[in-house]
């Protein structure tokens, strides 16, 4: 069979973001995520003057659904969407609930999506959700000191350190820039400031992760509408728009250890499907479970060359008002991880940043925003990568 | 380097005693090739029939090829550790309570990334040889071991967590009469034992070699016969809360099938020392060995049976006998699940015919008693579940994995 033609990226003309809504996060609820996602819902309803039945797409990220899945949600909450989608993909789930309701909205199938991702954390939940997460971490990582994605990501960090030639200041800075965002921004968990001396001091988790390396598992919800461009006018939304977008799984899977994700093998078609060039971005909002996979990021996004993000760190500035703006709002280093709505963070910061209407700091001329998700560590490494180019409108 | 283990103290009687809690025991039905092998201290992994490609983990269709058609394949277990970490903090009891606990990522030869859990003298950089072990919920993992034996290499705390090794633990020997029994007793004793209770049946009556082991240093002689419920709970009263491997030789052979025996006496005789004698001894020393299990460095952590291979399939000429070992195996198995909440293991030595006056018209090959005894010792030091001793064992267990009517035709 002759090789498959690789199709052209179509654009994302006429679909646009708008009402971002954060559900401020608490360290433990005991409410369930239904209680989270329906708070989220009622604040897009709120925020874009919309009825619930109003409302003809949905899609739900969550891991504590359980028994649940999306479609139980249609009724829990009286909704009748005519598009459905589930994506409990953790730290993937806002980059990929994106790129499928946009393209739905394009086609027709819906008119405004409600996307929405919410977790809850009761006491014992994650523990419950790590000793369950997938099939290959119940078989061959969680009997294995039942360390987590700490210990998994310190195998990643440990490599990556060996690897590069970065160390533990450089993940540092990372850290330390995302707290003094967090410091503006009033759904932040962490309030208190961080040094670089406390970040090296900190105890070990699993070597060399140390605990400001770590976020911190709390309940929350992020939320926002995709939808026509026409209709966001017609209700005076401010929006952002969709320049380019990229999704990739499993790519590289015999590196040994993760160095690099799935970004590596799109980045340039995602700038150029954006028109943008590579790296010219005013901020960028990375998955940051972990400073360390910030830092790799910060290569495969294209904003330094493969291997050099500790010069690139050493030569830049992190905070809002930094030569690169990062993880604006804190990132979940310092605002918390809610589940699934992890992976909204930065993309619903990313929005108000686009739109002028941040919370916390406000990157100043601020047109185009990166945004990325990673994500599913269901053995090793983290298999899902995924990342949107957004524009102010 | 390795800390040499210290004798552990006596335990003082006022403190209490450590509950046994187990790492995560969930796996799926596919991950259980690798307790296969771990059970028989094979190192396999998954590999495509139809590519060849290895992979790991478990998994249901080959990831270089999507075929369905997967086995467990014999792979070399050499690698490289790519990186190691120390967890300080777990969400798992188990673990908290032996916290520090070093894994890493091994990169093996045969091509799969495997995380692993360390021994003491691995770190990143250096060779190493993988092996598959059963950990104390009884499912397999791996263990980066050192490419060459190091010195006290089985004293390290996380190896040792997953063998059932005799050195410092005490061991109650059910029939030491037998000449099975007595080389176990001896094996034990050189294993490194901190104690060796020496079961003896009718213990007025004379055998030979009972003064020789009497005078071995750090061995008991108790009054002990399997078939004696009262005799059984004695015993248990005054050392049961000491035995930290039970090891059952007892045994009762005689020739025939159904049809040359007249009447269920002789029958009757193999159940009692066989099958019973085996509830006997699981009823009075099972509820503590299965409570001891997390009581320090000589905590209970085996129950050996020693079993004949007919136990797998009947052998006709012996064929009373076979069907009262076949009960012992599935008592064995019904053992092996209520043990495990206390991480004591169940081994089972399958043996051939016995080089004993119970097996005197027998040809050849037979088993040596001392063979069994160094089975036994080499099961507990690298932590086996099933161990077939000698040709003819090893021979029965191939042939049933590849036709089970076939040998049943052939042995009758």
């Amino acid at each position: 069979m002759a090789a498959l033609t690789k199709a052209r990226r179509n654009g994302y003309e006429g679909v646009v973001l708008a009402a971002p809504v954060t559900v401020p996060y608490r360290r433990y609820s005991i409410n369930s995520a239904h209680w989270w996602i329906g708070r989220a819902l009622r604040g897009l309803c709120d925020a874009a003057r919309l009825s619930p039945g109003d409302l003809d797409g949905f899609s739900v990220s969550s891991f504590t659904l359980a028994p649940d899945k999306a479609i139980g949600l249609t009724q829990h909450y009286g909704l009748s969407p005519r598009w459905l989608d589930y994506i409990p993909m953790g730290g993937a789930s806002g980059v990929l609930a994106l790129r499928k309701a946009a393209r739905a909205v394009q086609a027709g199938d819906a008119s405004v999506v409600a996307c929405v991702a919410g977790d809850t954390n009761h006491v014992d939940s994650f523990r419950r959700t790590l000793s369950t997460f997938s099939r290959f971490a119940q078989d061959a990582v969680y009997p294995y000191g039942s360390g987590g994605p700490n210990a998994n990501f310190a195998l990643i960090m440990a490599n990556y350190m060996k690897l590069t030639g970065a160390t533990r200041e450089d993940t540092g800075k990372l850290a330390v820039a995302q707290r003094d965002n967090a410091l503006k921004f009033p759904h932040a968990l962490m309030k208190k400031p961080l040094t670089l001396e406390d970040y090296m001091r900190a105890r070990a988790i699993a070597d060399p992760i140390h605990l400001f390396d770590c976020v911190m598992p709390c309940a929350g919800a992020e939320a926002f509408l995709v939808m026509r461009e026409e209709d966001a006018k017609a209700h005076g939304l401010p929006f952002t728009r969709i320049l380019g977008s990229i999704e990739r799984h499993n790519a590289f899977a015999d590196d040994v250890i993760q160095y690099r994700g799935g970004w590596v093998v799109d980045i340039d078609e995602l700038y150029a499907q954006a028109g943008v060039a590579k790296g010219q971005v005013d901020f960028v909002e990375t998955y940051d479970d972990y400073p360390v996979i910030s830092m790799m990021q910060l290569e495969d996004l294209g904003l330094c060359a493969p291997g050099e993000a500790a010069a690139f760190v050493r030569a830049n500035t992190f905070t809002v008002d930094g030569t690169c703006p990062h993880n604006t709002s804190g990132g979940q280093l310092s605002v918390g991880q809610a589940g699934c709505a992890g992976g909204y963070l930065g993309l619903v910061e990313a929005i108000r940043q686009l739109t002028g209407t941040a919370l916390g700091g406000q990157v100043q001329n601020a047109r185009v925003g990166l945004v990325s998700g990673f994500g599913m560590i269901t053995y090793d490494r983290g298999l899902a990568s995924c990342a949107a180019l957004l524009g102010s409108a | 380097m390795t800390m040499p283990l210290t004798p552990p103290k006596r335990k003082n009687p006022l403190k209490r005693t450590r509950l046994p809690v187990l790492p995560s025991g969930i796996r799926s039905r596919t991950a259980h090739l690798l307790t296969q092998a771990a059970a028989e201290g094979r190192f396999a992994l998954p590999a495509c029939n139809d590519c060849g490609a290895v992979h790991y983990p478990p998994r249901d269709a080959c990831p270089k090829c999507l075929s369905p058609r997967l086995a467990l394949k014999d792979v070399s277990p050499a690698g490289s550790v790519a990186a190691e970490t120390i967890i300080r903090t777990s969400t798992d009891a188990y673990f908290r309570e032996r916290m520090p606990w070093r894994i890493g990522t091994v990169a093996l030869d045969a091509g799969p990334a495997v995380i692993a859990h360390l021994h003491g003298d691995v770190s990143a950089g250096q060779r190493v040889r993988l092996a598959l072990k059963l950990d104390k919920s009884g499912q397999a993992v791996a263990i980066a071991l050192p490419e060459k034996e190091t010195p006290d290499m089985s004293d390290d705390p996380q190896l040792r967590e997953l063998t059932l090794d005799p050195k410092f633990r005490r061991v109650l020997v059910t029939d030491a009469r037998t000449p099975v029994g007595r080389a176990v007793v001896e094996a034990m004793v050189k294993a490194g034992a901190a104690l060796v209770f020496a079961g003896v049946p009718e213990s007025w009556k004379p055998t030979p070699g009972q003064d020789d082991l009497a005078k071995l240093k750090g061995v008991e002689i108790h009054a002990l016969d399997v078939t004696d419920t009262k005799s059984v709970q004695e015993l248990a009263a005054e050392i049961g809360a000491k035995v930290d491997i039970l090891i059952n030789t007892a045994e009762h052979v005689r020739p025939g099938g159904l049809l040359e025996r007249r009447g269920v006496q002789m029958a009757r005789e193999e159940l009692e020392a066989g099958y019973l004698g085996l509830l006997r001894l699981a009823q009075a020393f099972g509820p503590t060995m299965r409570f001891r299990g997390a009581d320090g460095v000589n905590n209970a952590c085996a129950w050996v049976n020693v079993l004949s291979v007919y136990a797998l399939t009947n052998w006709p000429a012996y064929g009373a006998h076979s069907a009262s070992q076949a009960a012992m195996l599935s008592a064995a198995q019904s053992l092996r699940a209520e043990l495990r909440p206390g991480g004591v293991r169940v081994v089972n030595v399958f043996s051939g015919p016995i080089e004993t006056e119970w097996y005197q018209p027998v040809p050849p090959p037979k088993v040596a008693p001392g063979q069994i005894a160094s089975a036994i010792v080499d099961a507990l030091k690298r932590g086996l579940e099933d161990v077939y001793v000698g040709d003819i064992a090893e021979d029965v267990r191939a042939r049933l994995a590849v036709n089970p009517k076939a040998i049943e035709r052939e042995l009758g």
